[in-house]
């Protein structure tokens, strides 16, 4: 850690809090126990602010920005559950879960979904958008793992783990809009590919059950993402 | 090549232009050479050669000469006669009235007020002068306000004027255009970037190609001259792949540029050195973003990212880089020669200078026009357009392409700017600007639109990637009369939210479209909700 850190103190839905001026706000509000929902960030990642889930108002702002990748500044006056915002995260969930074929109840997933988890939190009960139902593949070509795309929500998690971390780069997105889509190397059968490690990386950091393990069944798929944060205190530690 | 050669280049040329009694401008711009200016040109030639008049008279390919709807156009100076739609078998008799009295079917006025009401400093050369050869520039005093930049002030003096002449981007956010240059050279990083943004997608937009097929080389001064001002050494222009005609003119400007010494290292043998490169875009429209458009010159897929950080604290490779619009660098050569002051006495109080346009849809004049800030649409619609043809009546402008929105008659008095436009609940925006009679259906418009910014949000944000897919598809249910008054909310509820909570500013303004004909002309949707219409 550098010698010489600015300390900034800032204030959270009311809370005073002190936090390193090199500390985004997500990181502050976290360590102080303060929630702020997240879908596609994860410590030890880079951040993209792309699931709009962690916005917070701040006062003298007009716009909504992510938590996860705005940095705290002194005297600010930030807010993360407010009515709007509230309707807003529900909103996006919603979205999201009209976006794909989210079935639950058959998901290798359920009940180890961190989208599951997050919409059940924000009580979301209905899905007012009509759903979409795409017909996507599922790619079991790979010996050890799946990948189902009508349960992946493009947070890319996999993407970055795999080229920030695996340093193996095997997935990426092709595509845009709705369109858009995780592909294994050039857009080929995971099982072919040349570049995977089969290191399981991805699956585990997937926050729904688009990445499993092969052999589990509907609800047994457990996701440990704890070896991410153990890597990167490791890897800080043998920088220094 | 030192600066004072620039002076024997323009005499030279002039000299060798004097040797003629005539020059014969046929429009070489993708307009009239989608309607055959090619052929016109070459018949125009060749008839020329039978008529043993070729020593006397210059053929010369132009850039746009603005009345696109009238094309092929061919004017011939010095006696100001304008041509339209003239064909190749039109040329003998052409070449056979040169010096009298043109043919009555081909002639066109160049006292209309399409021409009169317009007031040209960007457009200043267009069908004036050949775009690819530069010594055609130069004769017309090209390159003079980088020969004055580099040579007569310092860095800060060529900021000054900018910022003195009150020039706002012309992109359309309107962010004014000397603080972005003294921002990108308080940067301390030994290697900045400046960028040309010709990214121009609009649906009815071609300002900016018009710009770089017409007259490239004056977006390449403009952008030396920022490179001077900012200390940036490198440039990229960033032109989409469709407009093949303006990558082939760009590419040989800076060549012809280069050749003579006006780009690379130390600019006609001053310490000052920038270079350009063409960087060609893969036809995604959210690479006209700034963030996306510099992740696509890395060479990475063009998404954006959240900022801060802002291009000109972490742009390019995480160095400091500065985009502008082409045809922001193209007001910069004409500010540097004239004074900042000369620009700010052009426009309102906070919009200056002059605005290009595109102007179609229901129009009888379409084509590419540059008008004061401050005229009004109405001017700009009934005047220099001509007003609606056929007799239709007029029913709304829509401006900004698929982020801005639709004026009603009830807005055409008010003056131009990126102010009024916005109260309107439209934008200024690039110049796009579409003319739609009664005909039209405002429910299309919005749906038309909201097609354009789902194929094209680049799928990051869910926001924009499911809320565009979602308000489109009740647009469909809208326009098919199956919506209910439900629906109609549930849409005005996925505006607040996609406009609100998208990561950039093609999600963010997405909804406009749909905001601006629910604000003008709600009865049109209410009539579509089932059980009426």
């Amino acid at each position: 850690m550098p010698t010489s850190v600015k300390v900034k103190t800032l204030r959270i839905d009311g809370r005073d809090v002190s936090a390193r001026e090199d500390q985004t706000i997500l990181e502050v509000a976290r360590e102080n126990d303060i929630w702020i929902p997240t879908l596609c960030h994860l410590d030890g990642l880079s951040p993209v602010g792309a699931c709009r889930l962690c916005l917070v108002e701040i006062k003298g702002s007009t716009k909504l920005l992510p938590a996860c990748v705005t940095a705290v500044e002194e005297g600010m006056e930030v807010s993360t559950q407010t009515e709007g915002l509230e309707s807003y995260r529900r909103m996006i969930l919603e979205l999201l879960f009209s976006e794909r074929n989210h079935v639950c109840s058959i998901c290798k997933s359920n009940g180890h979904c961190e989208m599951q988890t997050l919409a059940q939190r924000l009580g979301l009960t209905h899905i007012h958008f009509p759903y979409r139902y795409p017909s996507l593949p599922v790619d079991l070509s790979h010996e050890l793992f799946g990948m189902d795309h009508n349960r992946c929500i493009l947070c890319t998690r996999c993407v970055r783990v795999c080229a920030e971390i695996e340093g193996a780069h095997v997935w990426d997105v092709m595509g845009r809009g709705v369109d858009a889509r995780i592909i294994c190397d050039l857009n080929q059968p995971w099982g072919t590919s040349e570049t995977c490690t089969s290191c399981g990386k991805c699956v585990h950091v997937c926050p729904t059950g688009a990445l499993f393990e092969r052999g589990r069944s509907a609800s047994e798929m457990d996701k440990r993402p704890e070896f991410l944060p153990y890597l990167t205190l490791m890897r800080r530690a043998g920088g220094e | 090549m030192i600066f004072e050669e620039l002076g024997h280049i323009e005499e030279a040329e002039l000299e060798a232009q004097s040797r003629f009694e005539r020059r014969i401008h046929v429009c070489a711009a993708a307009g009239c050479l989608a309607s055959g200016a090619d052929a016109v040109k070459e018949a125009l030639s060749g008839e020329l050669q039978s008529t043993g008049l070729e020593e006397r008279c210059q053929m010369v390919g132009v850039g746009c000469m603005g009345l696109c709807s009238r094309g092929p156009l061919v004017s011939i100076q010095p006696d100001n006669v304008l041509l339209a739609q003239v064909r190749a078998k039109d040329a003998k008799e052409v070449v056979g009235t040169l010096g009298k009295k043109p043919p009555k079917r081909l002639a066109c006025p160049s006292d209309l007020p399409f021409f009169k009401r317009q007031l040209k400093v960007v457009l200043e050369n267009m069908g004036r002068i050949d775009p690819e050869r530069i010594e055609e520039y130069i004769a017309v005093g090209g390159y003079s306000a980088l020969h004055k930049g580099l040579t007569e002030m310092t860095s800060q003096e060529v900021i000054d004027e900018v910022v003195k002449s009150g020039l706002r981007g012309r992109g359309g956010a309107g962010y004014p255009t000397g603080l972005k240059w003294s921002q990108l050279s308080k940067e301390s990083s030994p290697i900045k970037y400046v960028v040309c943004n010709a990214d121009e997608g609009d649906p009815g937009a071609f300002m900016d190609r018009s710009v770089l097929e017409g007259d490239p080389h004056r977006v390449l001064e403009g952008m030396i001259l920022a490179g001077y001002a900012t200390g940036a050494t490198q440039g990229f222009i960033y032109v989409r792949a469709e407009y093949p005609l303006a990558i082939k003119r760009l590419n040989l400007a800076i060549k012809q540029a280069s050749r003579l010494g006006l780009l690379g290292h130390n600019i006609c043998g001053t310490p000052v050195s920038f270079g350009v490169e063409v960087r060609v875009g893969a036809g995604a429209f959210v690479c006209g973003e700034e963030t996306a458009l510099m992740a696509s010159i890395e060479g990475g897929r063009g998404t954006p990212r959240p900022r801060p950080p802002f291009p000109t604290q972490s742009g390019i490779w995480g160095r400091p880089t500065m985009i502008n619009n082409v045809e922001t660098f193209a007001n910069i050569p004409p500010i540097i020669r004239n004074g900042g002051k000369w620009l700010a006495e052009i426009g309102t109080e906070k919009s200056k200078g002059t605005k290009v346009f595109s102007l179609s849809g229901k129009v009888v004049n379409t084509g590419l026009i540059e008008v004061p800030m401050g005229i009004t649409l109405r001017e700009i619609i009934f005047e220099i357009g001509g007003g609606i043809p056929f007799g239709g009546k007029f029913k709304a402008v829509q401006t900004g392409g698929p982020s801005g929105g639709c004026v009603p008659d009830s807005g055409l008095d008010v003056p131009v700017d990126y102010e009024s436009l916005s109260h309107l609940g439209t934008i200024m925006g690039s110049g796009g600007m579409v003319v739609m009679d009664d005909s039209a259906s405002m429910v299309d418009v919005a749906r038309f639109f909201l097609d354009f910014s789902r194929h094209e949000s680049c799928g990051k944000c869910i926001p924009c990637r499911v809320g565009t897919v979602q308000m489109h598809g009740l647009l469909d249910k809208i326009a098919a009369n199956r919506a209910t008054s439900e629906d109609l909310a549930m849409l005005e509820e996925l505006c607040d939210l996609v406009r609100k909570t998208s990561l950039c500013g093609l999600g963010q303004t997405a909804p406009t479209p749909v905001v601006s004909t629910l604000r003008h002309f709600r009865e049109e949707y209410l009539s579509h909700l089932s059980g009426k219409a």
